[in-house]
């Protein structure tokens, strides 16, 4: 391969790379950040568009030089360099992208820890899909509603139940997601999760999960308080949990 | 009209489907009359006097149209007509609407009628994409909404990507080894026959009580299991589809292991045809747990078995661990045969040995491997043990080696090569590596946990799903047909519609699928009628994109159509490529050769002086290259 010039394909692909990091980067892809963990997993996404953008230019610089350099001139029927292949290139481009690989799974377990540690004083929430509306109880306040309310920077710990199909707990400014499965108490169902809020206001839990004809109504509000206070007023204001009222299946995990 | 009722056809065929249908009907109605019952049980998800004679009705058809005739009458011991060969080959167009054991006629029948229901889906996909053109509802409700998603997933996965490429390898694939059929050349005419059934079992949903089958082509119990009567044709549909899958790999297998020509070590084996084999690995093993997960749905429907009734004790979660045990695996079913394609028109089109080629190999049998292990990614929101996300995203994330490996060894090939682009078969292959590349990093974003937990169920899968499907095995798919067809139809087609085709389609497919990306990430789940109105415009471009793409694929039935009547004479081989099929008349004689060749090397041997990679019959002594044809190499330049 003598006359190929691999310092200014090298130089091609960084300067590639970095102007499309530079511009992937700028937008917020996810939008608003309303959680801990949400600037934990837009960092992982972050890492994530910088090495995609290596990869992709590794891919395409090389492509777009052998179409422009190699294309065949019009009337040459000939053929090219009977080359086999590269023992040395093939090992090279089979251990790298494992390393590259393995280390984007090192850094999102890492995140995977972060964003699921359980802080002390979580408010434990049971959130209940049905079709086509969602409902939230409040057992340490034996309270129910059909809005979700929580509180700036305090933790709460979900737990998920479906009284029917499937459905699919999402706030996107939280970045959380975790369906709803129908299920015997105790059943091998991983049906808890927690987070930390952490900006006050008003946003929408979506439900992401096919669920039927109501699918793509069934939403309801959630409200970030900023204190405990006003959250203790709202929930002051709710009707209690109604006793006859079969508790969803499976105590709320505590 | 007596013999058309006796002989093999479509009359028969008719006439046995209507046997089957009465039989299955009258069987539930007296079962049910002696137990006592109402003769007609109508709850939705009920209605056995229409589902049993769903199953017996299409098994009467096979029998009419004459898939089992020889079988038969060999199992009875009556003496077996002495095979004349008489349905093998086609004389007019007539012979490609019977039942023909002729593996060329077979794949003209596969990739035609994978095409109707290519255009029959993408239809789908047009109303789809008109409804979403604006938020609010226009012009279908949200149930009919829901039905149009299933059922394009449907027909496109299970009757579209995964049989033209079964379409595509049953005509190349024994030409390509030295072997004049397949192995099992009745089996083969009985695992196409299944697959029009399936496509007609998934339409034919659109016209029962309660329309389509409208829980998406996952069929997610208990959502599924609660649907109705039409999910029961999805259940069903799948089976035709899967046993016609299986039995196809089947075939292949034993094709590719016990029938290449003398010579052909697997060394020597063209890459479509190591594609082959491991893809036919993965459906032999993995296809079975769809066909089983599919009658445990059709079960707690009918019959009221609890697998999935979670206040019965079913496990809901299980469904998704079978139902993606073969789901997963039936990404790379739908993905493997299109490396195969690639490597041989990169190859052949840039003049050069395939890079690595042992490697490229190995690398597929890698992806065979891996890609059992890693099912649970699509379930990371699931609720399941969450023990299991992690080593899942481990493995995940590794089978993006063995990918990498076979998207490097493709630029290796193109290094130092003689590029012609004039055949849109190579152009299509090189966009290939390009947008497969976007599919296959959006994929390693959806591995990584925490980044899945908040991309899951929104228009980023939807995205990521059609750069991987559409920008990859569909561009492999159009790859492979103008690369063929003029082995196919002895024709070639016209390349300045293929230009356009390619363009358009390039075009249409960024311009769809990459905004999905963004506006999945912002916040839009998928599969849902109406969205919030800051995901207005970008609605509205992709579906102005989306219609060009879909009405520039009629450009491609047009090229395809007129150039196989009307198209210049393609010569044996118009690309100048070594492989077997190209080195005999284009189309290839019945049984394809008149002694079979001896391979003598390997199969990519472009730029080594007197390097064959087989000998012909007749060509023995003098190792003489055949004169080059020039014929329909494109346009005059």
């Amino acid at each position: 391969m003598q006359g190929l010039p691999i310092l200014r394909l090298a130089a091609a692909t960084i300067v590639l790379t970095v102007i499309t990091s530079v511009l992937m980067l700028i937008p917020d892809w996810n939008g608003e950040q309303a959680s801990t963990a949400a600037a934990d997993i837009d960092r992982l996404l972050d890492v994530a568009i910088v090495l995609s953008s290596f990869v992709f230019w590794i891919v395409m610089v090389p492509l777009f030089y052998a179409i422009y350099r190699w294309r065949a001139k019009p009337g040459d029927e000939g053929d090219g360099e009977p080359i086999h292949g590269n023992t040395r290139l093939e090992i090279i481009w089979t251990v790298i992208p494992t390393v590259i690989v393995l280390g984007l799974a090192g850094y999102s377990w890492v995140v995977l820890d972060d964003i699921e540690a359980s802080e002390p004083g979580a408010i434990p929430i049971t959130v209940t899909g049905q079709q086509f509306a969602w409902s939230f109880t409040y057992p340490e306040q034996n309270v129910q509603a059909d809005e979700l309310h929580v509180v700036e920077d305090r933790q709460v710990e979900v737990t998920m139940r479906a009284l029917d199909v499937l459905h699919s707990f999402w706030v996107p400014e939280w970045r959380i997601k975790r369906d709803a499965v129908p299920g015997a108490p105790g059943a091998s169902i991983d049906d808890d999760f927690v987070v930390t809020p952490d900006r006050a206001g008003e946003f929408s839990l979506v439900c992401t999960e096919l669920c039927g004809l109501g699918h793509t109504t069934m939403r309801a509000p959630v409200v970030v308080h900023e204190t405990r206070a006003e959250f203790d007023r709202w929930i002051s204001e709710q009707d209690p949990i109604p006793s006859d009222q079969p508790e969803p299946a499976g105590s709320p995990a505590s | 009209m007596t013999s058309a009722l006796t002989s093999p056809g479509w009359w028969r065929g008719l006439f046995y489907f209507l046997i089957g249908a009465g039989f299955g009907f009258g069987l539930v109605i007296a079962l049910r009359a002696i137990s006592g019952l109402d003769l007609y049980q109508t709850e939705p998800t009920g209605y056995p006097h229409i589902v049993v004679p769903a199953i017996t009705g299409p098994l009467g058809f096979l029998i009419g149209i004459g898939c089992f005739d020889y079988w038969f009458r060999w199992c009875a011991g009556a003496p077996t007509i002495p095979d004349d060969h008489a349905d093998h080959g086609a004389k007019t167009w007539k012979d490609y609407f019977k039942v023909n054991t002729d593996h060329k006629v077979i794949g003209i029948q596969y990739i035609v009628t994978t095409f109707f229901f290519f255009f029959a889906g993408g239809f789908l996909a047009m109303l789809m994409r008109a409804e979403l053109a604006q938020p609010g509802t226009q012009i279908v409700d949200p149930g009919v909404f829901n039905g149009l998603f299933s059922t394009h997933a449907a027909l496109m996965i299970f009757v579209f990507v995964i049989p033209v490429f079964a379409g595509i390898a049953n005509y190349v694939l024994p030409l390509m080894i030295g072997a004049p059929d397949m192995a099992f050349p009745r089996l083969n005419a009985l695992s196409f026959w299944m697959l029009p059934i399936a496509g007609a079992l998934f339409l034919a949903s659109y016209f029962v009580p309660g329309g389509a089958f409208d829980a998406g082509w996952t069929g997610y119990a208990p959502l599924s299991t609660g649907a109705p009567l039409g999910q029961s044709f999805f259940n069903l549909g799948v089976q035709f589809a899967g046993a016609s899958s299986v039995a196809t790999a089947l075939n292949f297998l034993v094709t590719i292991i016990t029938m290449r020509a003398p010579g052909m070590t697997i060394w020597r084996m063209p890459l479509l045809v190591w594609a082959n084999l491991s893809t036919s690995l993965l459906v032999v093993a993995a296809t079975p747990f769809i066909a089983g997960v599919q009658f445990m749905v059709l079960f707690d429907r009918v019959l009221h078995t609890n697998f999935f009734q979670a206040a019965f004790g079913g496990d809901v979660i299980s469904y998704q661990h079978i139902f993606w045990f073969y789901s997963h695996p039936a990404v790379y079913i739908m993905m493997l045969p299109g490396f195969g394609i690639i490597s041989e028109v990169i190859s052949t089109h840039a003049r050069k040995p395939i890079f690595g080629y042992r490697l490229m190999a190995l690398a597929l049998l890698g992806i065979v491997i891996l890609s059992y292990t890693v099912w649970a990614h699509h379930m990371f929101v699931a609720g399941m043990f969450e023990w299991l996300r992690v080593p899942m995203m481990i493995t995940t994330l590794l089978i993006a080696v063995p990918t990498g490996i076979k998207i490097f060894s493709w630029l290796g090939t193109l290094f130092e090569a003689k590029i012609h682009l004039k055949s849109t078969a190579m152009l299509f292959s090189l966009a290939f590596i390009v947008t497969f590349t976007i599919g296959g990093i959006s994929g390693v974003m959806l591995g990584m946990i925490p980044i899945d937990i908040h991309v899951s169920d929104t228009y980023f899968v939807v995205a990521h799903i059609h750069f991987v499907l559409f920008g990859g095995s569909v561009f492999t798919i159009f790859a492979g047909i103008y690369h063929w067809f003029p082995k196919m139809t002895g024709r070639m087609y016209d390349e300045r519609l293929g230009r356009i085709h390619f363009w358009g389609t390039l075009v249409g497919t960024w311009g769809t699928f990459v905004p999905m990306h963004w506006i999945g990430m912002e916040g839009m789940p998928r599969r849902v009628a109406d969205y919030a109105a800051e995901f207005g415009n970008w609605n509205l471009m992709i579906t102005v994109s989306a219609f060009i793409l879909g009405a520039v694929q009629l450009v491609f039935l047009y090229n395809m159509i007129v150039s196989w009547r009307y198209g210049p004479k393609a010569g044996p081989n118009p690309w100048r490529a070594k492989t077997i099929e190209w080195q005999v008349s284009s189309p290839p004689p019945i049984f394809n050769f008149d002694e079979i060749p001896r391979v003598v090397g390997g199969p990519y041997e472009f730029g080594v002086p007197g390097a064959r990679h087989a000998i012909m019959a007749g060509e023995e002594a003098e190792v003489k290259r055949p004169e080059p044809s020039r014929a329909g190499i494109g346009a005059p330049s």
